[in-house]
């Protein structure tokens, strides 16, 4: 018997039930079907609020939050955002067409496009979405904005729409599945939280452990 | 005989261990405070953990079932699926996908089941080298330790011992540089790291979260190094047990609300992260080979026993946090891959409670474990439990057998209970004197080298209770 078998048999031995029986089966294939929805908070309610509490708990992970009402500010406002920081006017960013139709030529930020290798201190995405109830960005992988993007530079810039931040994580499975069908994910999803962190080390919180130290995010009406 | 069977000694030591006293106390007010914190800025947490006991309850009483659908998403989605039985199953599964892409390197996201089997030294053992990716792990590893917390893993060192650890092991760097702050060792092992990263073959992950409804698995991390280690190698290898299943994504939500916050006191991890299945077309990055082993190494066993509830276990490490026991000597102590109360419950169905006799008595039994767990795992419950079976099945010494059942033969009795009890205060009222203490008692002389006995005052409580009682004219 193949070990697959045998840890079948073992469960159903333990659980006492043969695998077939109808009830059973009707239960779990209703519960994956219909994904009952369980206790969403308060806070994550989403509603025209939603902006004012992602910004808030954004700020809270020591994210920083930057609200723009014209997408065409964009390119200048992370010029000045690195500016101010002193870092270089470097940029990498993948293929994504809402972000490479913005007008990049009107600052003197250097673009590149694809994946990172390592060697990119400040990257850009966009996001899929946000969710309110805990700050969290929400970006998914591919050649728009390839994952590595994510994690390899110092400086993560985000940009998400304002119309793109929900209340809680259920509504953001609602546009999963609408984007891509019930029960299929793209293969990386990317919940993050705020910048990189570790208290590994005497027990007091560092930014910037593997992934960004910081992490910028602009919101964008439009 | 195993480290487990070795509890008492393991902790007498661990109190006199002045650096390991120093590392447990600077922790142990922080996690409590956040976990309370955080539970306290969200009204709807209490409901949330009866959710998340529910949730995995009826994911464990149809487990089979899930275990099939996501089986058959993983398959859907171009990855592959393993089952083991035994940790050499799973670490020979690992090393012939390791062989098969001929890997020299390997990165590890945190995984609590590698610890379980061994991977680290079947690696080894077929030339292929493992690097521990969490700063906390890797800093174990250089000491060859085992991790004493399931969320902080070198939560027993002070940044002292990992100074003096990375001066010794990465070599090449200036002797002269400044080591004496958590920044600048955050720093030097992130570049260490990034290095191996970038040139390993193979990441192996754990995972938090298995969903059944789309084939993906969850990893949850502060640092990013799990998602390194599962974005850069060409191949991805997630290394996680059977009950780690969810039925659904909003059953993972549920869950993902309660983990964070009776861990470390966040409301989620830096990084939530969902793969499923290998790189895509058109994908620029992410592995190109997705394996899952799936590991039983006797939970289906016993998922059909009595200690069934500490399978629905998220690995928050709530209950070590609030253990007197665990903050008092560490996790090293319980010579196990899994410390404090969820440990010693899981620690005796794993390796059998003769070579475990000490673990589940290493509890007062003052219930914090269970009042903090989130998804509610009655621990103090299990851990009577186990020390029945072990009483019946008489691993527990002669001493401490002949002193229960003579304690039995009274408090089966209560008159004799009584009337023994009332002579017992009186005469050691009466032997105590003016003193009110004793400084030696017989059969307790190592408690009471650092402790005297407040004497009896001469009423038992059940006379002064039926006393009182009487008194309000009850």
């Amino acid at each position: 018997m193949s070990a697959r078998a045998e840890i079948f048999a073992d469960i159903r031995r333990a659980l006492g039930v043969t695998g077939r029986e109808a009830p059973r089966r009707q239960t779990v294939e209703a519960r994956l079907a219909h994904t009952p929805k369980g206790i969403v908070p308060a806070r994550g309610a989403g509603g025209d609020g939603r902006q004012a509490v992602f910004r808030a708990e954004a700020e809270r992970v020591l994210a920083s939050v930057v609200e723009l009402s014209n997408p065409a500010e964009i390119p200048t406002r992370i010029a000045a955002y690195l500016a101010d920081r002193n870092l270089p006017l470097i940029l990498r960013m993948g293929d994504d067409p809402f972000l490479a139709a913005l007008p990049w030529q009107s600052t003197a930020l250097a673009i590149s496009q694809g994946p990172s290798d390592g060697s990119d201190p400040i990257c850009l995405s966009h996001a899929f979405g946000a969710i309110a109830e805990s700050g969290t960005l929400v970006l998914l992988s591919g050649p728009a904005n390839p994952t590595t993007l994510n994690f390899l530079p110092e400086t993560h810039v985000v940009v998400v729409k304002a119309a793109d931040i929900v209340g809680n994580y259920e509504e953001i499975w609602q546009r999963l599945r609408a984007a891509f069908g019930k029960g299929a994910m793209p293969r990386t999803v990317n919940f993050i939280t705020g910048p990189s962190r570790s208290a590994d080390i005497g027990q007091t919180m560092q930014l910037g452990a593997h992934g960004p130290r910081e992490l910028h995010i602009i919101v964008v009406e439009g | 005989m195993s480290p487990a069977s070795q509890f008492v000694l393991n902790a007498h030591r661990a109190m006199h261990d002045a650096q390991l006293q120093k590392a447990l106390y600077s922790s142990r007010a922080g996690f409590i405070a956040k976990r309370a914190k955080a539970a306290a800025r969200l009204p709807e947490f209490e409901a949330l953990r009866d959710a998340a006991r529910d949730i995995k309850a009826h994911t464990l009483a149809h487990l089979d079932l899930y275990l099939e659908a996501y089986e058959s998403k993983v398959q859907e989605c171009g990855g592959e699926v393993h089952y083991a039985r035994t940790p050499e199953a799973a670490n020979a599964i690992i090393l012939d996908i390791c062989r098969r892409h001929k890997a020299v390197r390997v990165v590890k996201g945190k995984t609590m089941v590698g610890e379980e089997i061994g991977l680290n030294a079947a690696l080894k053992a077929r030339g292929i080298e493992p690097i521990e990716t969490d700063l906390g792990e890797y800093a174990i590893q250089l000491r060859g330790e085992m991790p004493s917390h399931i969320i902080a893993p070198a939560v027993h060192l002070t940044k002292e011992q990992i100074a003096a650890d990375f001066r010794r092991v990465h070599v090449g760097l200036p002797e002269a540089r400044d080591l004496s702050e958590a920044a600048a060792l955050l720093a030097e092992a992130r570049a260490v790291l990034r290095e191996k990263f970038l040139s390993a073959d193979v990441g192996i992950t754990g995972a938090n979260f298995l969903i059944a409804e789309t084939g993906s698995s969850i990893i949850v991390t502060n640092e990013g190094n799990g998602d390194l280690a599962e974005t850069l190698p060409k191949v991805h290898i997630v290394l996680a047990s059977i009950e780690k299943l969810v039925p659904t994504l909003e059953d993972a939500a549920q869950l993902m609300r309660v983990l964070a916050r009776s861990g470390t006191g966040q409301d989620l991890s830096v990084y939530t992260t969902f793969a499923t299945g290998p790189r895509r077309p058109g994908d620029p990055d992410g592995p190109q080979d997705y394996h899952v082993v799936l590991l039983d190494n006797g939970r289906s066993a016993m998922l059909g026993s009595e200690f069934a509830e500490v399978l629905r276990c998220i690995r928050c490490g709530a209950c070590m946090n609030h253990c007197p026991v665990y903050q008092s000597v560490g996790g090293h102590a319980y010579g196990a891959i899994y410390s404090g109360p969820i440990g010693a419950v899981m620690t005796p169905a794993f390796i059998g409670i003769e070579n475990a006799v000490d673990l589940p008595h290493a509890s007062s039994l003052c219930g914090a474990c269970e009042s903090v767990c989130p998804v509610r795992i009655p621990l103090p419950k299990l851990l009577r439990r186990w020390r029945e079976k072990s009483f019946e099945r008489s691993f527990v010494p002669a001493h401490q057998r002949l002193a229960l059942s003579f304690w039995g033969a009274f408090a089966r009795r209560p008159l004799l209970y009584r009337v023994a009890a009332g002579a017992a205060t009186r005469m050691l009222s009466l032997i105590a004197g003016e003193k009110g203490r004793f400084k030696a008692l017989p059969f307790a002389r190592s408690w009471m080298k650092t402790r005297d006995f407040p004497a009896p005052e001469g009423e038992t409580f059940q006379a002064q209770f039926a006393r009182r009682t009487k008194a309000h004219g009850k």
